[in-house]
C-alpha cells in the first residue's frame, strides 16, 4: 500500500511540475494545488498507513496508527489553502491590471 | 529552564496585530499602538537575553505536554540575540513608516501586517521543533505576500507573482524533508533529532535530508543559485518594506541553516560542510559581481545583503567559537546595518524621486546630515574598524585562519573592498558632484524621517565601540552552537 501511494504522490508531483512550467498563470496556480495535494499524501505515507487501531485511549488495542503524521497534514492543507486562495486572488488582481496571464509577458525588465 | 516569558514576544505582535485590524480607519491609534506594543516587545527582547545569559537556556512546553511529544518553545543565546536585533530593526522600520509609506497603505493593515510578521520571524527563532519552523516560516510568508503586494502597483503585482511562486515550491520541498525526517527518525523535536541523529552517526539518508532542508534554507536565505528570485522581488515594495525585508527574512533562513547544521547534521561536515562552504563563497562572489554592476541605489544595497549572507553562512563551516562569534556577532550587524541603508537609501529617493544614480547628484549640499549618516553607515557595511562590521569581519578572519580556510578569508576581505566601492559609487554620485535637483527637491523636509535610521546608526556603533559589552553575550550563544549537549539537556532535561 505505501509503495501505491508513492507512486500515487510521484504522479502529483509529475502533474504539478508540468502544470507549473507552463505559461499560463492559472496552470501554474492548479501546478502548486496539485504540488501540495502530492506532499500531504507523502506525509501520510511517510508516517506509515494504517497499522493498528484508532488512536484513541479507550480502545485497548494491541498497536495504534500514528496520529502525528493526520496532524501535520491539517496544519500543512490550511496552510496551502490559505496560500493559494491568495495567489488565485492576486493573479486575478494582476489579470486586471496588467492585462495578460501570460508569465513571458509579466517579464519586467 | 522553564520560562513563560519565552512565548511574550510572540504573544504581544500577535494579540496586537489582531487588535489593530478592528482600527482599520483610525491611522493614529494604529500608529501608536504598533509603537507602544514594540517597544515593549525590544524591552522583553532585552530582558530575554539577561535572563538566558544569567539562568541559560530558557525553554517553554506549550500546554504542559513534555518534549519530545509536545511543542516547545526554546530562547538560547543565539534565539534570543536576533529576537532583540529584530524588534529593533521593526521599531525602526515602523517610525520611518509613520512618514513615507502613504496613508493608503496604512489604511491597508501595513502595521497589522508587520505584526505578524514578527510573529513569524520570531516564531522560527524560538521554535524548537522543525514542523513549527515550517508554521512560522508560513506565518511570516504569508504576511510578506501581503507587505511586498500592499500598495498594488503593477511592479508590485508582477513581481509579488513571482516571490509567491517560489515561496510556494520551496515550502513544498520544506514540508517533503520535514516528512522525510520523520520517516527515519520518528520524531520532530530539534534537540530529539538531534540525538537520534546522534546515535545512529548520520547514515547517508539523514545526510540527504540535510541537504535537502539546506536547499529550502537557502532559497529563503538566497544563497547561490536560489538567489535568482531576490533582486526582482525586492526592488518591488517601497523602502521600508524592502529595509524590513532585507533585514529579516534572509536571515531566517540563515538562522535556519545554522540551527540544522550545528545541532543536527553536524556528523559528516567533510560533506554537508564543504559543500555549504562553497555554495557561500560562490554567493559572495556572485554578490559582488551584482553590486558592482548596478547603479541603481537598490540594486546596490540588495546585492550587498546577497554578500552578507554568503559570509554569515560560511560561518556555519568553520566550526571554531570565533568562527561562530563572527558569524553571529556579522548578522546581528548586518540585519541592523542593512535596515539602516534601507532606510537612507528611502530619504534619498525620497528627495530625488528616483533610484538610479545617474539622475542624483550634490544632495551634501542640501542636506548634509543625511550624507554624512550615510558615509557611516556605508563604512560601518564594509568594515572600518571602529564601527560594527569590522568586529564581526575580524572575529571571522581569526576564525577562518585557525580552521584554515584562506580561499574563504580572502574572498572575505576581498568582498570588503567590493562591498566598500559599491557603497561608496552611491555616496559619491549621490552626494558628490554636480547638484541636479530643482529648487522644489531641496526643500523636501527629513525632519521626521532621519531619526529612525539615527537610532539604527547609534545602535550599530554601539555595536563597534561598545564589542566590550556585547561579546560576553555573543560567545554564550556560540558556546550554546559550539556544543550541541546544552540545548540537548536543556530541552529534554535528563
Amino acid at each position: 500500500m505505501e509503495i501505491l501511494m508513492s507512486i500515487v504522490a510521484g504522479i502529483l508531483f509529475t502533474a504539478a511540475v508540468y502544470l507549473m512550467l507552463s505559461r499560463s498563470l492559472l496552470r501554474i496556480i492548479i501546478g502548486t494545488g496539485l504540488l501540495s495535494h502530492g506532499v500531504h499524501l507523502l506525509i501520510l505515507t511517510m508516517g506509515g498507513l494504517k497499522g493498528g487501531s484508532v488512536p484513541l485511549l479507550g480502545e485497548k488495542a494491541s498497536s495504534y496508527t500514528d496520529p502525528l503524521p493526520q496532524a501535520l497534514i491539517l496544519t500543512a492543507i490550511v496552510i496551502s489553502f490559505g496560500v493559494t486562495s491568495f495567489f488565485l486572488v492576486l493573479a486575478y488582481r494582476a489579470y486586471q491590471e496588467l492585462g495578460t496571464d501570460d508569465m513571458d509577458k509579466l517579464r519586467g525588465k | 529552564m522553564t520560562s513563560n516569558l519565552v512565548i511574550i514576544p510572540l504573544l504581544i505582535p500577535f494579540v496586537v496585530g489582531v487588535v489593530l485590524i478592528f482600527f482599520k480607519d483610525n491611522i493614529k491609534l494604529q500608529r501608536i499602538v504598533s509603537v507602544l506594543s514594540l517597544i515593549t516587545t525590544t524591552v522583553f527582547a532585552a530582558y530575554l537575553v539577561q535572563l538566558v545569559q544569567s539562568k541559560g537556556v530558557l525553554t517553554h512546553e506549550l500546554g504542559n505536554w513534555k518534549p519530545p511529544f509536545g511543542i516547545i518553545l526554546v530562547a538560547d543565546m543565539f534565539a534570543s540575540l536576533l529576537v532583540l536585533a529584530a524588534s529593533i530593526v521593526t521599531l525602526c522600520c515602523v517610525l520611518f513608516a509613520f512618514h513615507t509609506i502613504g496613508e493608503r497603505r496604512e489604511r491597508f493593515y501595513f502595521y497589522s501586517f508587520v505584526q505578524f510578521l514578527l510573529v513569524g520571524v520570531f516564531g522560527a527563532f524560538l521554535t524548537g521543533d522543525i514542523f513549527n519552523l515550517f508554521v512560522f516560516f508560513e506565518v511570516m510568508l504569508m504576511s510578506s505576500y501581503a507587505l511586498i503586494v500592499i500598495g498594488g502597483t503593477k511592479a508590485q503585482l508582477r513581481e509579488s507573482l513571482k516571490y509567491i511562486l517560489v515561496n510556494v515550491i520551496s515550502s513544498a520541498l520544506f514540508v517533503i524533508a520535514v516528512a522525510y525526517l520523520y520517516a527515519v527518525t520518528g520524531t520532530l523535536n530539534m534537540a530529539d533529532l538531534s540525538q537520534r541523529i546522534a546515535e545512529a552517526n548520520q547514515p547517508g539518508i539523514l545526510t540527504t535530508i540535510g541537504m535537502l532542508l539546506f536547499i529550502v534554507f537557502a532559497l529563503k536565505a538566497a544563497l547561490f543559485p536560489m538567489y535568482f528570485w531576490l533582486p526582482g522581488s525586492y526592488s518591488a515594495p517601497p523602502p521600508v518594506i524592502i529595509g524590513l525585508f532585507g533585514a529579516l527574512l534572509t536571515k531566517v533562513g540563515v538562522y535556519s541553516i545554522f540551527r540544522t547544521f550545528t545541532l543536527m547534521f553536524y556528523h559528516h561536515p567533510e560533506f554537508t560542510h564543504q559543500i555549504i562552504g562553497y555554495v557561500a563563497l560562490l554567493t559572495i562572489v556572485v554578490g559582488a559581481v551584482g553590486a558592482i554592476a548596478y547603479s541603481d541605489v537598490n540594486k546596490i544595497l540588495i546585492y550587498n545583503i546577497i554578500i552578507a549572507v554568503g559570509v554569515i553562512v560560511y560561518g556555519v563551516t568553520l566550526t571554531t567559537k570565533a568562527g561562530f562569534e563572527g558569524a553571529i556577532y556579522y548578522l546581528i550587524h548586518d540585519m541592523i546595518i542593512k535596515a539602516t541603508l534601507f532606510l537612507l537609501a528611502g530619504s534619498i529617493i525620497r528627495i530625488t524621486g528616483t533610484t538610479k544614480l545617474k539622475k542624483m547628484g550634490g544632495l551634501i549640499k542640501d542636506y548634509p546630515l543625511l550624507g554624512w549618516m550615510f558615509f557611516i553607515a556605508t563604512i560601518s557595511l564594509a568594515g572600518i574598524p571602529p564601527l560594527s562590521g569590522f568586529i564581526g569581519k575580524f572575529l571571522l578572519v581569526q576564525g577562518g585562519l585557525e580552521s584554515e580556510s584562506y580561499t574563504f578569508v580572502a574572498v572575505l576581505l576581498v568582498s570588503s573592498l567590493l562591498v566598500l566601492y559599491s557603497a561608496i559609487k552611491i555616496f559619491m554620485s549621490c552626494f558628490w558632484g554636480e547638484p541636479k535637483l530643482s529648487s522644489e527637491q531641496e526643500k523636501v523636509s527629513l525632519k521626521c524621517i532621519l531619526y529612525p535610521s539615527a537610532i539604527l546608526l547609534a545602535v550599530s556603533v554601539f555595536l563597534g565601540l561598545g564589542a566590550e559589552a556585547v561579546i560576553p553575550y555573543v560567545s554564550t550563544a556560540a558556546q550554546t552552537l559550539m556544543d550541541p549537549s546544552i540545548y540537548i539537556q536543556s530541552v529534554l532535561k535528563e
